[in-house]
């Protein structure tokens, strides 16, 4: 094959059936896919779940993942929060002629080891070429199913006042990688991002604790704008203890140079589960127990007051709104 | 700094000691008006606003660089972008300000203009070098505290013979502000907390008049609720002895006498001018513009540019806000017309205004 990705390879012919069987298939093996047909046939059964993502990350490759991996990540991690098993997951590449073929290959190489670890099968795919310019080096979007099995399923609606609020680990890591490693940004952050797949310990989290009523990753906006979708959604107010939530030392220095808050930062390798009370310490304990929730613990409660608001006890012990995020963050001016 | 003296400045039983003085000190309404956006912020993020005694009546003043840059300035910005040979370099937070047909440079992006967002100004020197075909255009907007660093830019752009870096220069000045808020009959403000950025820069004479010409207390103080805290306590006392003073109650950053050097590298590339405030108007002096001997990197002669005063946009009542003679929440339109997502006014568009801190922060 050519060292850079030609348009030839999105064609439909030869060429595309050559870098599908010598890049795809190779790492992504599994007898579904490897048949080859139009679709792929699957066995399933009960109630499922099914969510799709695009990912469209710059820069593609960062400090603790590249695109690819964040593909299945992402994704797995989307089914995973209805108390569900990932299985298999769809993908469809589009690719920005030119791309080094050396890229491509370690995106695909990582989303096929991404895709074992979690234990879903990558089933079927897509693969275009477009003209230099008409996307930024790639985008890819992936398709997961799972079988749903917690019952009844948590649900963003489902927080009850008296209900604790826990999340798995440190907030803002995977937004302030992305943020640092942009071109033309003098401030290098000494973070990487948290990206990971959560489906193993979330099942083990609905198994064990079936009164769990909502899991949710709070991916862009952050933990912030994912509290207030639940305080909406449930109608019930969510109150949060600010000196409770965990920001690495190095995050929450980033954040203060550049004038941004971690509250609002992207994750991708952290939940928050919103639970009866007297299951929270249980479920702490399941987290702390598996590495990606080490740093797990309880950052406040639902409550009946200010329905459908957030508030943030600061450490003051003064009482403000955590609203959602509007737009994107942007760095400040002074 | 050590992280355990920044620590000290947040130290909740430090606060509540402080808070209690300000409690007992308090027996009648005491308005105070940070000049900062950041102050602003500060205010409501740690909390602090719902702890004051309610007699303490918090106002916000102009001192958010962003809100107070000038709706026809910001179409200035626009119609640059909009250039061919053009790319305009900007911090992030002015690409969401409004201009007067509510287009704003994010919207200019969208229809193709080029606009890239830098986080210093040598960012900015560096994309000129990197596309020597286009004139890169660095929207200089900010107070004493951007305009050294974009001076020094300046300088630097000379030295390496960088003719396509140009700045287009509606930097403003705090001082001259103050003057044109106090001589205003209907504003009434009983003591200010002076910015502390803008200060390590000027230093104290420039607000002495605030006390001996006004009768006023004034207080450079930090970001950390301890500074805060310390400076309202500090301008209360005052104001009860009935002795106006200005003090500086943050000599770890800022020296009385500020910052010569920067202030000399700001005098040798820029000069007073007058210039438009928005929600305010036209204050004399207020503005910094290029000296001749940089007219090569002046934008506003390289392009023409001239600012035409735009009617205020209807309703809004960010005059009012910026003086301190209206709360945000008090004027017509805020949360209903006027949002963070779609801004009417200055005081809703940047995070540290004070309107989008009302609407950011605020409970009720
Ligand atoms: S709410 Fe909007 S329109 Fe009203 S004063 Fe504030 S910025 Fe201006």
């Amino acid at each position: 094959m050519s060292d850079k990705v030609l348009l030839d390879y999105g064609s439909g012919g030869r060429a595309s059936q050559r870098l599908i069987s010598e890049l795809f298939l190779k790492h992504f093996a599994n007898p579904e896919l490897d048949r080859l047909n139009d679709a792929a046939r699957l066995e399933l059964d009960g109630p499922l779940a099914v969510s799709t993502d695009s990912f469209t990350v710059d820069p593609i490759f960062f400090p603790g993942g590249d695109i690819g991996c964040l593909a299945v990540h992402g994704t797995v991690n989307d089914v995973a929060m209805l108390g569900a098993e990932p299985l298999y997951l769809t993908c469809g590449y589009i690719i920005e002629e030119g791309l080094p073929m050396e890229d491509l290959e370690r995106i695909v190489v990582s989303m096929g080891a991404a895709a074992r670890h979690a234990g879903v099968r990558i089933v079927t795919g897509d693969t275009k070429v477009v003209p230099r310019g008409t996307v930024d080096k790639i985008f890819i979007n992936t398709t997961g199913i799972g079988r749903i099995v917690a019952d009844p399923m948590p649900s963003g609606d489902r927080a009850a006042p008296g209900d604790a609020v826990l999340i798995s680990g440190t907030m803002g890591d995977h937004g302030l990688t992305i943020l640092g490693t942009r071109e033309g940004l003098s401030f290098e952050a000494a973070v990487q991002s948290d990206c990971a797949s959560l489906n193993h310990l979330l099942l083990k989290l609905v198994r064990e604790i079936p009164s769990v009523h909502v899991l949710r990753d709070p991916t862009r906006g952050g933990l912030a704008t994912t509290l207030n979708e639940i305080a909406i959604s449930s109608g019930a107010g969510i109150e949060v203890q600010e000196k409770s939530v965990p920001v690495r030392a190095e995050v929450s220095g980033g954040c203060s140079v550049l004038g941004l808050d971690p509250l609002y930062l992207a994750n991708e390798g952290k939940f928050i589960c919103i639970l009866p009370e007297a299951d929270a310490e249980k479920a702490l304990e399941i987290m702390r127990a598996d590495e990606l929730g080490g740093d797990a613990c309880r950052i406040g409660s639902v409550t009946e007051q200010n329905p459908g608001k957030v508030s943030l006890v600061t450490p003051l012990g003064g009482k403000r709104l955590l609203n959602m995020l509007e737009g994107e963050q942007l760095p400040r001016i002074c | 700094m050590s992280l355990t003296l920044l620590e000290k400045f947040h130290d909740p039983d430090l606060c509540k000691g402080l808070l209690d003085k300000l409690h007992s000190l308090v027996d009648r309404e005491f308005r105070f008006m940070e000049v900062c956006g950041t102050h602003t912020v500060a205010i409501f993020q740690s909390g602090l606003r719902s702890l004051l005694p309610e007699k303490i009546v918090h106002l916000s003043g102009p001192g958010c660089p962003v809100c107070v840059t000038h709706e026809s300035e910001v179409n200035a910005f626009i119609d640059l972008a909009g250039r061919d040979d053009v790319i305009v370099a900007t911090f992030g937070d002015l690409m969401r300000v409004p201009g007067s047909k509510g287009r704003s440079l994010k919207k200019a992006q969208a229809d193709g203009a080029k606009v890239a967002v830098v986080y210093s100004p040598p960012d900015a020197l560096k994309l000129a070098a990197d596309h020597p075909d286009k004139t890169v255009v660095f929207l200089g907007v900010g107070f004493e505290t951007t305009a050294p660093a974009v001076a020094g830019t300046l300088l630097m752009a000379r030295e390496q013979g960088l003719k396509n870096f140009k700045v287009l220069s509606f930097h403003k000045l705090v001082p001259p502000a103050l003057g044109a808020l106090m001589t205003d009959p209907e504003v009434n403000i009983d003591a200010f907390v002076m910015p502390g950025h803008v200060s390590a820069i000027i230093g104290l004479e420039p607000y002495r008049p605030v006390a001996e010409v006004f009768g006023k207390s004034a207080a450079v103080t930090g970001f950390e609720p301890v500074d805060i805290l310390g400076s309202l306590v500090f301008l209360v006392e005052a104001w009860k002895s009935g002795e106006p003073k200005v003090a500086n109650l943050y000599p770890r950053i800022v020296r009385d006498g500020g910052n010569a050097k920067a202030r000399a590298v700001m005098e040798q590339v820029f000069r007073t001018s007058d210039a438009l405030w928005r929600g305010i108007g036209l204050i004399p002096g207020s503005g910094l513009e290029m000296r001749d001997e940089f007219e090569d990197h002046d934008a506003k002669k390289a392009f023409g540019i001239e600012i035409v005063e735009s009617p205020a946009l209807p309703g809004c009542r960010c005059g009012d806000v910026l003086k301190g003679k209206l709360r945000p929440d008090q004027c017509p339109l805020f949360k209903k017309a006027c949002t963070p997502a779609s801004p009417v006014g200055p005081c809703m568009v940047s995070t540290e205004g004070s309107c989008a801190a009302y609407f950011k922060y605020s409970m009720d």
